[in-house]
């Protein structure tokens, strides 16, 4: 049994989803290839190396894959796929968005989004917003499957030392091409490998206001969520959000401010080891869910938390 | 240019969701059901390129039972043209059952673009649009906040991990919504009346020559581990001792 994991990656930096990933294919046992589809993206591939666990590293270094285009990409690991037991990625958007078309070019069904694995073929995923979950058996030949990586701690970065092989590929399906991206820059850690969140909801009152929260994230080393509420009404981007269909976090410490707590934005946290509420509201149900809840003005307890931090 | 939008009819987002007690599935037995919202936002882009001039047909496809036509005429109220249902019964079809189904769709229909939701609120797979797109060979632009057609072309802006990611796809192509595409309207009491004479056809699997199959079975369904509710806090120092010296997290 060989599994081959897609790696995340910007060409520069392996992701950090990639680790949860490669646990994940530790647990259903057999040698684990990772691959790496790139542009100029050699650094990436050594990373992969280095991941403990892995025994070889295959390295598709052509443009076609600058963007990891889902349309060209796919036909890469599809054509890859065929000669393994399972194909594993993370949940990043590049690898949501890619996998499925993978899973259709090997006329498979894809599990999406497991948190454990029972056996080889046997698997956990949460469903409805993670109010079921369920476990689910797959016959397929080739078992495509996208990792939750809350379910998984990460693979040693270090340590390993696997070969690279580069492999020539230029699969170029022609139908899409890249136009531009903004992206937002931080030097907070990112949510998806965050230690500690910060998240503030629609209580933040606007924009500005978060800037309560990046006061106090930044003496705790955290990075800092939103609820869809929040980003729906402009205060952040939508990169923040945390929920069922945002991102899906299981800090140590999560410090929910001014959220209410609907069902969609528990699925996004709920798994965290440690939940903080404040909120003005004593009925709001992110208390329900809160290990220390604070009922309390934001605008006069955040400050006050960041002092006394 | 023709506009084909899947729908699927799901358990309203606003309902708590049950385990049955024999761990089968999760209880659906009178539960109120919807439209999957991804899907909505999917019709109501539609429409918006419909008004703009740009679509000039839409096509509003659904797979499931016979109730799946209410979620069809959910669609033509809120401007769609026509409808198709295609009729299974038995247990909710994989993804890549329902993306065969809707690629034999395609080409019977030919449309331009295929607007899809990004997931169902039920399954949570987020595999559909991109089978579809694999399937009928059509470039995908996922996680859509923002649609542009212009001259043989769509340019899609996606929400991605790090922020926004724009690509230009030939068309015909597959699009899938997130939340901030649109606001979906009310569908107004006259459209509704008028959504119930819109032409509505039925097909099966078998009229479009596709074998449904899976290779997925769902061993048992469960309700989560739930999380005890914790201790209320009387001020920011209680607080903040607690998880100094009690959770030990900071």
């Amino acid at each position: 049994m060989t599994i081959l994991v897609v790696a995340d990656h910007d060409n520069v930096t392996l992701g950090a989803g990639t680790l949860n990933t490669v646990s994940a294919a530790a647990a259903i046992g057999g040698d684990i290839h990772l691959l790496v589809a790139g542009a100029n993206c050699g650094a990436v591939a050594e990373q992969a190396a280095n991941v403990a666990g892995v025994v070889k590293v295959l390295l598709a270094d052509n443009a076609a894959f600058e963007h990891r285009l889902a349309e060209n990409v796919s036909l890469l690991v599809a054509e890859l796929g065929k000669n393994y037991s399972h194909v594993l990625s993370s949940t990043s958007t590049d690898a949501r968005n890619m996998m499925p078309r993978v899973a259709a070019l090997l006329d498979v069904d894809q599990v999406s989004d497991i948190i454990k694995v029972e056996s080889a073929d046997t698997f956990a995923r949460p469903i409805y917003a993670g109010n079921a979950i369920a476990t689910v058996k797959s016959s397929a030949a080739v078992k495509v499957i996208t990792v939750r990586g809350t379910g998984f701690d990460p693979a040693a970065a270090e340590g390993g030392s696997a070969a690279v092989e580069a492999i020539s590929a230029d699969n170029n399906a022609g139908v899409s091409s890249f136009v531009s991206e903004e992206l937002a820059q931080s030097d907070r850690p990112e949510l998806a490998a965050a230690e500690i969140i910060v998240s503030g909801g629609r209580g933040m009152g606007n924009g500005e206001n978060f800037e309560l929260l990046y006061k106090v994230a930044d003496k705790l080393g955290a990075a800092v969520g939103a609820s869809r509420a929040a980003v729906d009404a402009g205060y952040v981007p939508n990169d923040m959000q945390v929920g069922q269909t945002g991102k899906i976090v299981a800090p140590n410490l999560y410090v929910a401010v001014g959220i209410s707590g609907a069902i969609q934005h528990l699925a996004g946290m709920k798994d965290s080891k440690v939940i903080v509420a404040i909120n003005k509201d004593e009925e709001a149900p992110i208390f329900q869910v809160a290990d220390y809840g604070l009922v309390a003005d934001l605008f006069e307890a955040v400050p006050e938390l960041e002092g006394k931090l | 240019m023709k506009i084909l939008v899947a729908v699927k009819r799901v358990i309203d987002y606003n309902v708590k969701v049950r385990v049955k007690a024999d761990n089968t599935d999760v209880d659906l037995t009178n539960v109120k059901m919807a439209i999957n919202p991804f899907c909505e936002i999917a019709v109501e882009e539609a429409v918006r390129l419909k008004e703009k001039g740009v679509a000039t047909e839409i096509v509003a496809v659904s797979i499931g039972p016979k109730e799946c036509q209410e979620q069809i005429r959910t669609a033509l109220a809120l401007g769609a043209d026509r409808g198709i249902q295609i009729q299974t019964d038995g247990a909710p079809l994989g993804s890549l059952s329902v993306a065969k189904l809707l690629k034999a769709v395609v080409d019977e229909e030919k449309p331009d673009l295929v607007l899809l939701g990004k997931q169902a609120i039920d399954s949570d797979n987020g595999q559909t649009g991109q089978m579809l797109a694999a399937l009928t060979g059509m470039g995908q632009g996922t996680y859509a906040s923002e649609v542009n057609v212009d001259n043989g072309k769509v340019n899609v802006t996606r929400e991605v991990d790090g922020g926004l990611q724009t690509l230009s796809l030939s068309l015909p192509a597959v699009v899938t919504t997130d939340l901030r595409l649109n606001e979906p309207r009310y569908a107004s009491l006259p459209n509704i009346m008028k959504a119930k004479r819109k032409p509505l056809d039925v097909k099966t699997p078998e009229d479009l020559g596709v074998t449904v199959s899976s290779t997925v079975e769902t061993l048992k369904v469960e309700p989560p581990a739930e999380r005890q509710a914790g201790i209320k806090v009387a001020s920011v120092d209680e607080l903040v001792e607690k998880l100094k010296n009690e959770a030990k997290v900071i």
